[in-house]
């Protein structure tokens, strides 16, 4: 029987409960250092956030698939001022809206699967000012995961350093 | 079966002013009300009863919305003499008032009651923070909200800033257009001795203040408040007992969202808020056209809200927000002024329904300012806007009032002064 997953992370308690399977399904792919969503049986499109129905189609049949975890910055914040007290020793950091490369544009031309995540150094760490100045709507990142426990871990975005980076990326003009 | 998005032109016709709203109460708006939530909804449905000139056996019905940070409906009544043929006490933050007004109509044309009163209270600021520092910020995070607290992502700044970014991004919105809502808020505000900031502020002084989230400064953001606020609704044959001057409902949409109320990122355009798929299904219902309105209520949690609600309701061409919002229309004096008591960035923070109760005056023709009050009891306004002065907007017929819960989730109304 699975057990809730109780775990700190940066002071905060992150809790998988024991009865939310879906969220236990993917967490545990995530510790594995493994990107899975789900896909409709039905209708063939993945979806994110973890849910119990497609987004799409209404099907409760799905299967849990291997996504690739590369895609662009499709919008951001970068917070000055941190409401969680965990969090206060990373400003700045950015919490990004991601569009993967798998299914952008589909199934309608605005949607994407857009996954959230900091901004974070390649081994999870949320990412120093100098690397948090260069990245805006445009970047391309990859995904890597942050440990936090057995059976947790959380994905996060890094720079694609193997990626061609656009010559303009977007970022709130500083004065 | 017909299309959801194929609107009947003549339904949504047949509530048009049939009912009204005919009291209104508040209490002050501070940082430090010293009483509880339910002291204070006591009052402020008081406020409105008098207002309306209802005695307790006059109102039947009961309506509140909360974030598990208020009173209940049963406490208010029972402080207040009322026994209730209905009330509900429902989650939810902005957009839950104009929804309300929509759900009492509801109850009362199925003859579940008669006389509804809607109200909110909070102490935004001393006890739960609306910006969602305290104990809201150290709470286990579970379920769905794994996906976003575990990032620093859980204030409404940090949640509703990615749309304002991509606003900027795709329209080319700047910054000293957006802070002019603020700049125009606080105008306002100058003129409302109720308001908790009633200092004039300028575009320098917003983008000076220091950075909460990008693209939102401190000034870019409301204030959390201690307050509660209350609306009565009733049919318009009621109304005509009771002691103002009613404002009539036109129409009303309620909790209208984007696809995916999950995660509305996920269907864009992100820069896209609700209000487009609200717009038309207000207008249908209320029988005009934004080019009709007088005064506007936009939702201020942030001077960006104000913007693309705006837009996306058609007072002005998509991506023309910033435009819109900095060319002097929303002042005080300009074609159609938008929160005119100063809003939720400067008289304070009640999720949404002290922009209702603006509007009711302006409609009223009575704005509280500080205008001399004549020999009929009445104020007479003198139209100077300048600071201190008028805040009446010389012959409002017809408001809008456009919530927000976030860029995913709307509300709106439409009312008409009644004779």
């Amino acid at each position: 029987m699975t057990e809730t997953i109780v775990a700190d992370y940066l002071g905060m308690t992150l809790q998988v409960d024991s009865l939310d399977n879906e969220n236990q399904a993917y967490f545990g792919h995530c510790a594995r250092h493994e990107f899975h969503l789900q896909k409709c049986d039905d209708c063939g499109l993945i979806r994110y956030p973890v849910g119990t129905g497609c987004a799409w189609c209404a099907s409760g049949n799905f299967t849990w698939t291997p996504v690739e975890g590369k895609g662009e910055v499709h919008s951001y914040t970068e917070v000055v001022h941190a409401i969680q007290p965990a969090f206060k020793p990373y400003v700045p950091y950015l919490m990004l809206v991601v569009d993967l490369d798998t299914q952008k544009g589909a199934p309608t031309e605005h949607e994407a699967l857009r996954v959230l995540g900091n901004l974070v150094t390649p081994d999870g760490v949320l990412a120093p000012p100098e690397m948090v100045a260069k990245v805006g709507i445009g970047s391309r990142v990859r995904m890597v995961f942050t440990d936090i426990a057995d059976g947790l871990a959380i994905p996060q975005w890094t720079i694609d350093e193997d990626a061609a980076q656009p010559a303009e990326i977007w970022r709130y003009p500083d004065a | 079966m017909a299309r959801i998005d194929q609107l009947d032109p003549e339904l949504g016709a047949s509530l048009r002013e049939k009912y009204a709203i005919v009291g209104v109460g508040e209490t002050e708006y501070v940082r430090g009300s010293g009483t509880t939530t339910r002291a204070m909804a006591t009052r402020a449905v008081r406020n409105a009863m008098e207002d309306a000139g209802l005695k307790p056996g006059e109102v039947d019905g009961m309506m509140s919305y909360s974030a598990m940070d208020s009173t209940l409906s049963t406490f208010v009544s029972a402080d207040l003499g009322i026994r209730l043929n209905f009330y509900m006490d429902v989650l939810g933050g902005g957009s839950s008032t104009e929804a309300m007004v929509g759900i009492a109509m509801g109850v009362i044309e199925a003859g579940m009651c008669e006389t509804v009163v809607i109200f909110r209270s909070m102490n935004g600021h001393s006890q739960t923070r609306v910006g969602g520092t305290g104990a809201r910020a150290v709470a286990p995070v579970v379920g769905e909200f794994l996906h976003q607290r575990s990032y620093g992502w859980q204030s409404p700044g940090q949640l509703f800033a990615p749309s304002f970014m991509r606003h900027m991004h795709d329209y080319g919105t700047k910054p000293e257009q957006v802070a002019m809502v603020k700049v125009a808020h606080s105008h306002h505000a100058s003129n409302n001795p109720k308001a908790l900031y009633n200092n004039r502020v300028t575009v320098d002084d917003v983008l000076g203040s220091r950075m909460i989230c990008k693209p939102l400064h401190l000034l870019d953001c409301c204030v959390e408040t201690d307050n509660a606020t209350a609306i009565i609704v009733t049919s318009a044959a009621r109304a005509k007992d009771c002691r103002q001057i009613p404002a009539l409902i036109r129409g009303v949409v309620g909790r209208v969202s984007k696809p995916r109320a999950d995660l509305h990122y996920e269907a864009g355009p992100i820069s896209t808020v609700a209000g487009h798929y609200a717009a038309p299904r207000l207008w249908r219902n209320a029988g005009v056209g934004p080019e009709d309105i007088d005064v506007t209520g936009s939702y201020d949690a942030f001077t960006f809200t104000t913007m693309m609600q705006l837009e996306d309701y058609g007072f002005c061409k998509k991506g023309e927000g910033g435009d819109y919002v900095s060319d002097g229309t929303t002042f005080l004096g300009g074609r159609r002024p938008n929160n005119t008591s100063g809003g939720h960035l400067c008289e304070g923070y009640t999720h949404g329904v002290a922009m209702v109760v603006e509007n009711v005056r302006q409609l009223r023709h009575e704005a509280d300012d500080s205008c001399p009050i004549g020999p009929n009891g009445k104020r007479q306004h003198t139209y100077d806007h300048s600071e201190g002065g008028c805040r009446q907007v010389k012959g409002v017929e017809v408001s809008a009032n456009l919530g927000w819960a976030t860029p995913g989730t709307g509300s709106a109304m439409v009312m008409r002064r009644g004779a």
